[in-house]
């Protein structure tokens, strides 16, 4: 019985972790899909942690700190198209001066609302999301195997969890079913084709930011409304890359990306509970190889299996429109 | 031109000399930041005590990285400091390197005790941990009703090691058949300011049964304070009383007092008595406990850990030092 407590407790893991990883990494796809590199998956992530974090505390509830953590990446993310779509400026700069700025500016703005350096005050219940029971959880619980899945696993997660595992279908089938994600692919592929058949190239760009910014906010109100009760300096701690790395990995299609978030969500669970473990035959291994399991994993995936990731032709390169 | 150069001369001696008529105590904080609620938030409040009743001034600097830790120390040092303290293990070569350039100064080394001192102007402070850990342990294993405790640390260190070891023995004096699931967040400086993993790491412990979490992660531990009260599960507090910060669901807090150490050091400094030295402050010297106020340990625990406590300073009952081994 431990041994499946263990494995339940393992997977109810891997869908927690992941979820801020699946949020960015839909974010990122948006962006490179329309051609613009998004490198500050991860400043966004931390803008929006923050935000949410403060909006909720002086607005009383967790939802208007999401709208808020919105808007403060919708307008980073607007930041990096007038920099890089509008004026041509190298998109890999303006996403690191983004990544740079916020973790600056988010310290300073704790330290100066609420004087602590990198930290906000802790929310209370009202103010963070909580965990939700789903119906006929423990009605079915005594059920064998579907019914553990069904209310171990699946049920008593942050709504977070369950809106990013929908979320995956839904952009796949406006990238690849709609005319707009049409019309996104072919502005990362080939602009000027796009450009000749009377679409506006910027305002395709533009559009691809701002559903980037909605979906990269909820990654940060994840973390710091739902899994933590504040704020805490440089709380992305990296995510923001992590995703980008998937949506790499996962080759720039949400199907993919989301099998490479759930990977690394899992070998990050797996770590955490191989730690100290005795383990048959090998014994006890030490935390730095454990810890470093997860990047041995997915280098080995990389170089071994997934094969050749092609991206986007146009990504990276402004969009200058000829005559 | 002779005159006007010795008048400024004279000007900038003036100058500089009213500006360190009053002592001033730098404080150099630990990866972690100022703000953790634990080991560096203690020592800010404490230069504040030191700045409130012996009116002296404050000086602090907070590295972004340890490469920073000894340009920081020295400029704190330039800035007139008469004593500067260093948190944290990761400051030793910077205390070093620093301490005998400026034989002035004074230096307060907290969690480190193996330096040479040439110029004779350091108080190297290092805590028995494990003597502390040991009666939260045993209050822990006394609280449990599940038979399982955890333990989640910061960065994979010998001193962290030292807090898992004392809590592991101290809960099994009391039960010898209890579980001890023990954590480490990282092995970098990272893992002092990671609360999410924190969290995680304590949900993994809750999930395989533990009722009571035991944190020695200074920023991280926020997470995992924050992880136990949200299942509704016991948490324990580190280095300062951390009980308030979840009231009904934090159990103690197990106590390092730096505080007592850095404010000590201050009044000696001020009073030119001033020693350098090796200290090893354990119970004995009452510089570690635990913390009783907001907390829920009962006037059943309070007794056994008394007892164990007298045990310990009186050396019938031995405490390993896990970052020995």
């Amino acid at each position: 019985m431990e041994f499946i407590s263990d494995i339940v407790s393992l997977l109810s893991a891997t869908l927690r972790i992941s979820t801020p990883l699946i949020f960015a990494a839909m974010a990122g796809l948006f962006a490179e899909r329309s051609g613009v590199i998004d490198f500050g998956l991860e400043g966004k992530m931390l803008a929006a942690a923050f935000v949410a974090a403060t909006g909720s505390y002086f607005l009383g509830s967790p939802w208007f700190g999401l709208l808020l953590a919105i808007v403060a990446c919708v307008s980073l993310s607007l930041l990096h198209g007038f920099a890089s779509v509008t004026h041509k400026g190298d998109q890999v700069v303006s996403c690191v001066a983004i990544n740079i700025l916020m973790i600056g500016l988010t310290t300073a703005l704790a330290a100066a609302w609420f004087g602590q350096e990198g930290l906000t005050p802790t929310l209370n219940d009202e103010q963070r999301f909580f965990e939700i029971t789903l119906p006929f959880a423990d009605a079915l619980r005594p059920v064998p195997i579907i019914g553990t899945i069904y209310s171990e696993i699946i049920s008593g997660h942050y709504i977070f969890v369950y809106i990013a595992y929908t979320l995956v279908p839904i952009v796949y089938w406006i990238v690849f079913k709609t005319s707009f994600g049409l019309r996104l692919r072919a502005v990362g592929e080939n602009p000027s084709a796009v450009d000749t058949a009377g679409i506006g190239v910027y305002s395709m760009r533009y559009k691809a930011l701002m559903i980037n910014g909605v979906l990269v906010a909820f990654a940060g109100a994840y973390l710091s409304t739902a899994i933590n009760a504040n704020f805490f300096r440089e709380m992305s701690a990296g995510r923001g890359y992590l995703a980008l790395a998937a949506l790499i990995f996962g080759k720039w299609h949400p199907k993919t990306a989301l099998l490479a978030c759930l990977l690394f969500g899992f070998t990050d669970a797996l770590q955490i509970r191989l730690q100290g473990v005795e383990l048959p035959i090998i014994g006890v291994i030490p935390v730095q190889f454990i810890q470093a399991l997860p990047y041995i994993l997915t280098v080995i995936l990389l170089a071994g299996f997934v094969g050749k990731a092609i991206a986007p032709r146009a990504i990276g390169q402004p969009y200058i429109k000829e005559g | 031109m002779k005159k006007i150069l010795n008048i400024i001369i004279v000007s900038c001696v003036l100058v500089f000399s009213t500006s360190s008529f009053a002592n001033k105590i730098g404080v150099i904080y630990d990866s972690g930041g100022k703000f953790d609620k634990s080991f560096n938030e203690l020592a800010y409040k404490t230069a504040l005590r030191v700045q409130d009743e012996l009116g002296w001034e404050m000086v602090e600097f907070e590295a972004a990285n340890n490469t920073q830790i000894e340009q920081g120390m020295r400029k704190v040092a330039d800035r007139g400091a008469t004593l500067i303290v260093g948190m944290g293990f990761a400051q030793a070569d910077a205390v070093a390197s620093v301490a005998p350039d400026y034989p002035d100064t004074k230096f307060v080394a907290v969690d480190v005790c193996w330096l040479e001192d040439p110029a004779s102007n350091i108080y190297q402070a290092c805590y028995k941990e494990h003597e502390g850990s040991f009666l939260v342990g045993m209050i822990a294993a006394m609280a449990s009703k599940s038979g399982t405790v955890g333990f989640v640390g910061g960065m994979d260190i010998p001193l962290i090691r030292k807090f898992q070891g004392g809590y592991d023995q101290g809960a099994r004096y009391v039960n010898p058949d209890i579980r001890v699931l023990g954590n480490m967040t990282g092995t970098t400086v990272e893992a002092w300011n990671n609360p999410t993993k924190g969290a995680e790491l304590a949900k993994a412990q809750i999930d395989k049964g533990a009722d009571v979490v035991y944190q020695a992660a200074g920023g991280t531990g926020i997470g995992v304070l924050q992880a136990a009260a949200d299942a509704g599960v016991l948490g324990i507090g580190v280095d300062s009383n951390q009980n308030w910060m979840h009231p009904g669901n934090m159990l103690t807090s197990m106590l390092k007092r730096l505080d007592l150490t850095i404010f000590e050091q201050a009044e000696k400094t001020a009073a030119g008595t001033f020693e350098s030295g090796i200290h090893i402050l354990g119970l004995a010297e009452g510089m570690v406990g635990y913390a009783k106020e907001d907390g829920l340990v009962t006037a059943e625990m309070e007794a056994a850990v008394q007892a164990a406590s007298k045990g310990i300073v009186n050396g019938s009952i031995a405490v390993e030092d896990w970052s020995q081994q």
